[in-house]
């Protein structure tokens, strides 16, 4: 009895390994940093608020068996030219999101839909595609937003474009509508008396991620969901029972571009301001991570790994500035950590993975063994 | 039953040829509502050529389609896909499970054909937004397990499920389509134990007696006498004989189903009274192997010094998983000695150290370095493991490959086995596949082995190449006493060059005899009379 149970804490810990790894690392970096619950429940909220539509567009390509979407990136630069657009044009507020919402559906579906084509050519190896999708479709957006904006397509707003005529600038201020959907229904608690300080929760924004939790739940319960899952788990199967598989497989990855192309907006709208070049490669690593770190695996994934992945991956990042500056004196250290970590937290899980499935084939090798004993001793 | 007026199927002069070869003549039979139909014959016989053409499969008509008639309910009928033939009623079980592992019994019974609630969201989105209506999913399937007849869980994921449970999700899928008339069931107990054979057997009764006609294909001939109406034997593509399943008998099936104008006197070539030393060159003890679809159970087999051990046995049955298994090309257990020494199983390197060599059947694959010459693909292996045809310089700190001896080696191989090449420097995959198992002997050849495995040396290749293979592994056991272990789904093969033949049947030897026993003693080892029954 007893040994079950080893074996079963046992099994639980390799289970979950990198969840377990990050909890023990900032229970760690907790008291080092000094921080007040207040402040970090403050933080922890607003990453929330920013990552989890991002995070949370991963999930549907994990279920049709395609790995880690790292083509998410392709609807984070149709988020990205949705808002440049609509600064240049100065809408502001909600209006403004909704206006770069709808400039970045088509461009999200259109290249969603040639990053599913191209994965379709490439079954089995879709993450290292779609890794490799999101450079070449980088150089595409830099050759459209860099030379293409102000020369080619009509853009000419001073705050949007360089003042020699042409190209968007390296960073673009969302003045117009930094935190429109934050504010525009959000309570305080704890504050003191000033009215400063305390913990702000931006409901509408919550209301949207929620409505967006009920999607996927729902989504799973419709016929392309049980389609998506039947073809994640065995291609040929589903083709001979009649799923349109490649069909199918499109549509995941267009649905987790849209998706992701509106958490660009969410995200941006939030943080306030835009870096034109880098924030979309940035934030498909950042995502990818913080899902991995909540525990999901490049065939599993649920809306619990993406809320435990964004809290525990942003703790990290949000102690450990703090942590390397009363350690060492170098607040250095947290930027050098994030990226150190994001990618190490993606190449564990690779690794894990591809373990856990060899373990699973060798223990069939076992009960093979096993009957045969059984059998010598009957 | 046999009130019944016109036959559900009837095939009349069924014949189909590929590029020539002709591998179904003249076959006629018919099948009545309710009937169950039992249909044997050794691998090859032409049965599954035989249900191709009954489904429309593709790979019938790009070869040329078929010639003869198919009838249903008396009217000819011209599938041109298993969705024709799924819409007369007819489906058909396959020997691979084709389920979700991630799915519930009753998800793959109704895989693609779930009843569907429509939501706001379809009129958007179209019918796939549809949800699924998962009460009646569960009807739906419950009512399919009901109609089969046996006891299965349809919220058991199929991954927890034992192999009994996943064929009867298998066949409940096909009972759960609308207006299944008749199904085709190919050698469903093959992987079952007794008891879920057992409750198999009564749901196909069950089927028959509902009105379902069945298409019983099987090894194990007792099952045929259990549960059919009629059995239909085939060999080469003809069917050789219809019985009625009350009045015949295991011998007599097996007979037929092995028995050759020729077996007489296959036994012949090896009973050339040769004597060997008595010495057991290698000992195989507990092996068992997780080779897919070849798995090895339970096998004990001494191999003797200079004969020739023949390991024959149905498809499926893991014949083929003993020698993948001791090369260490596919996990293993239990213990392999040769000439006393224990060879450490699952590497490969250490087996080859010890002088043991493969042909595998897997020639294209594992045997044949394609996109290389002969010479190379001769000498590689030998270079490789026992620094033949190199050149030492500097004290073996620097080894340069002998060309000159590469060559002579593979010319002395070309000449000895007739290879047809234009030289020793031509790719190795411009070869006929005769002429590339020659290779694959050559190179295994070129390693000096004091125990050769073979296996399906004459697999895909034709019959000219065929006797040319036999004969050069027959010389070269005779004139270097080198033991050879042939694996060969052919009986009549492993006959005429073996001096004593094994069959394995389940993972198991089920019986040694000498290769000149009558081949219908070994019809009855293959299709499975319990292991200690036959010993």
């Amino acid at each position: 009895m007893k040994e079950i149970k080893s074996k079963d804490v046992k099994k639980f810990l390799v289970n979950n390994i990198v969840p377990i790894i990050f909890i023990v690392l900032c229970a760690a970096c907790i008291p080092v940093a000094g921080y007040s619950g207040q402040y970090l429940v403050d933080q922890i909220i607003t990453r929330i608020v920013r990552n989890s539509f991002l995070v949370l567009s991963l999930l549907i390509p994990i279920m049709a068996g395609m790995g880690l979407n790292f083509g998410m990136t392709l609807g984070a630069m149709a988020g990205q030219i949705g808002l440049i657009f609509i600064t240049a044009w100065n809408i502001v507020s909600i209006p403004g999101l909704l206006l770069a919402a709808i400039i970045a559906t088509p461009i999200a579906i259109l290249l969603g839909w040639f990053c599913g084509k191209m994965l379709n050519m490439a079954k089995g190896r879709e993450m290292i595609t779609s890794y490799m999708i999101s450079f070449f479709m980088n150089g595409v957006y830099q050759l459209v937003v860099l030379y293409g904006m102000g020369s080619v397509i009509p853009i000419h707003a001073n705050q949007v474009i360089l003042p020699r005529g042409y190209g968007a600038r390296n960073t673009i201020d969302l003045l117009n509508v930094r935190k429109s959907i934050d504010n525009f229904w959000s309570i305080k608690l704890f504050t003191d008396e000033n009215g400063m300080g305390g913990i702000t929760i931006p409901l509408l924004t919550l209301i949207l991620i929620a409505i967006l939790c009920v999607i996927i739940i729902w989504f799973r319960k419709t016929k392309i969901g049980q389609d998506m899952r039947a073809v994640g788990q065995d291609m040929e199967v589903a083709r001979e029972a009649g799923i349109k598989v490649e069909r199918t497989r499109i549509l995941a990855i267009i649905i987790s571009t849209v998706f992701a192309a509106y958490g660009m907006i969410i995200y941006l709208s939030n943080m306030g301001t835009l870096n034109t070049y880098n924030y979309h490669s940035q934030i498909g690593m950042f995502s990818i991570a913080a899902l991995l770190v909540g525990g999901a695996s490049v065939s599993k994934a649920s809306i619990k790994n993406v809320f435990l992945g964004i809290i525990l991956f942003h703790l990290m990042f949000i102690l450990t500035p703090q942590a390397g500056r009363n350690l060492i004196g170098q607040a250095q250290i947290g930027e050098f950590f994030r990226v150190f970590v994001s990618y190490g937290v993606i190449t564990l899980s690779l690794v894990l993975y591809e373990i856990r499935t060899r373990r699973e084939k060798a223990e069939s090798a076992q009960t093979l063994a096993l009957s045969q004993t059984q059998e010598a001793n009957a | 039953m046999n009130e019944m007026t016109k036959p559900l199927l009837e095939m009349q002069n069924v014949s189909k040829e590929y590029n020539g070869n002709p591998v179904l003549k003249d076959v006629n039979f018919t099948l009545k509502q309710g009937e169950v139909l039992g249909l044997v014959g050794e691998n090859g016989a032409g049965k599954s050529t035989l249900m191709n053409i009954l489904f429309g499969m593709d790979v019938i008509h790009q070869t040329g389609g078929y010639g003869g008639k198919v009838l249903i309910d008396g009217n000819e009928v011209k599938f041109t896909s298993p969705l024709d033939a799924l819409k007369a009623g007819i489906g058909m079980v396959h020997q691979e499970f084709s389920l979700l592992p991630g799915f519930t019994a009753a998800e793959n019974i109704l895989l693609n054909r779930e009843p569907q609630n429509k939501s706001v969201l379809s009129l958007v989105f179209g019918d796939r937004a549809n949800t699924i209506d998962r009460k009646e999913l569960q009807k739906e399937a419950i009512a399919a397990i009901t109609k089969l007849g046996v006891e299965l869980d349809p919220d058991m994921l199929v991954a927890e499920m034992p192999v009994g449970h996943k064929q009867f999700t298998e066949i409940s899928r096909e009972i759960s389509k609308s207006a299944i008339r008749l199904l085709v069931l190919d050698e469903p107990t093959a992987v079952l134990t007794e008891k879920e054979a057992e409750m198999l057997l009564k749901a196909i009764r069950n089927l028959a007696s509902q009105g379902i006609s069945v298409i019983f294909i099987t090894h194990r001939l007792q099952e045929i006498l259990d549960v059919c109406n009629k059995v239909i034997v085939m060999r080469d593509g003809r069917i050789i004989n219809e019985l009625d399943a009350a009045q015949t008998s295991i011998q007599e099936m097996a007979k037929l189903m092995v028995g050759r104008e020729v077996s007489t006197d296959a036994g012949k070539h090896s009973a050339d009274d040769r004597t060997f030393s008595g010495k057991t060159i290698m000992s195989v003890k507990n092996l068992w192997v997780d080779m897919p679809g070849e798995t090895v159970r339970d096998v004990n087999i001494d191999v003797k010094e200079g004969e020739i051990l023949g390991i024959g046995g149905l498809a499926g049955q893991g014949k083929l998983g003993i020698p993948n298994g001791i090369m260490g090309l596919f996990p293993a257990g239990g213990k392999v000695t040769l000439n006393g020494s224990e060879i450490p199983l699952n590497n490969p390197r250490a087996c080859l150290d010890s002088s043991l060599a493969f042909v595998s059947e897997d020639r294209r694959g594992v045997g044949l370095l394609l996109d290389e010459s002969l010479e190379w693909n001769i000498s590689f292996p030998a270079m490789q493991i026992q620094n033949k045809f190199l050149k030492n310089y500097l004290g073996g700190l620097i080894k340069w490959r002998d060309q000159a001896a590469i060559k002579e080696v593979t010319e002395k191989y070309i000449k000895q086995l007739q290879i047809k090449c234009t030289s020793s420097m031509q790719k190795a995959k411009e070869l006929s596949g005769g002429n590339q198992q020659k290779i694959c002997l050559a190179k295994a050849f070129a390693l000096q082995p004091k125990l050769l495995f073979v296996s399906e040396p004459t697999r895909g290749i034709d019959i000219g190449a065929k006797a040319l293979v036999l004969q050069a592994l027959r010389e070269y056991n005779r004139k270097n006493g080198v033991t050879i272990v042939m694996i060969s789904s052919e009986l009549e093969e492993l006959r005429q060059i073996c001096d004593r033949i094994a069959i394995i049947t389940d993972g198991a030897v089920s019986g040694i005899l000498p290769a000149s026993e009558p081949s219908e003693k070994f019809g009855i080892l293959m299709v499975g009379k319990s292991r200690k029954e036959a010993m």
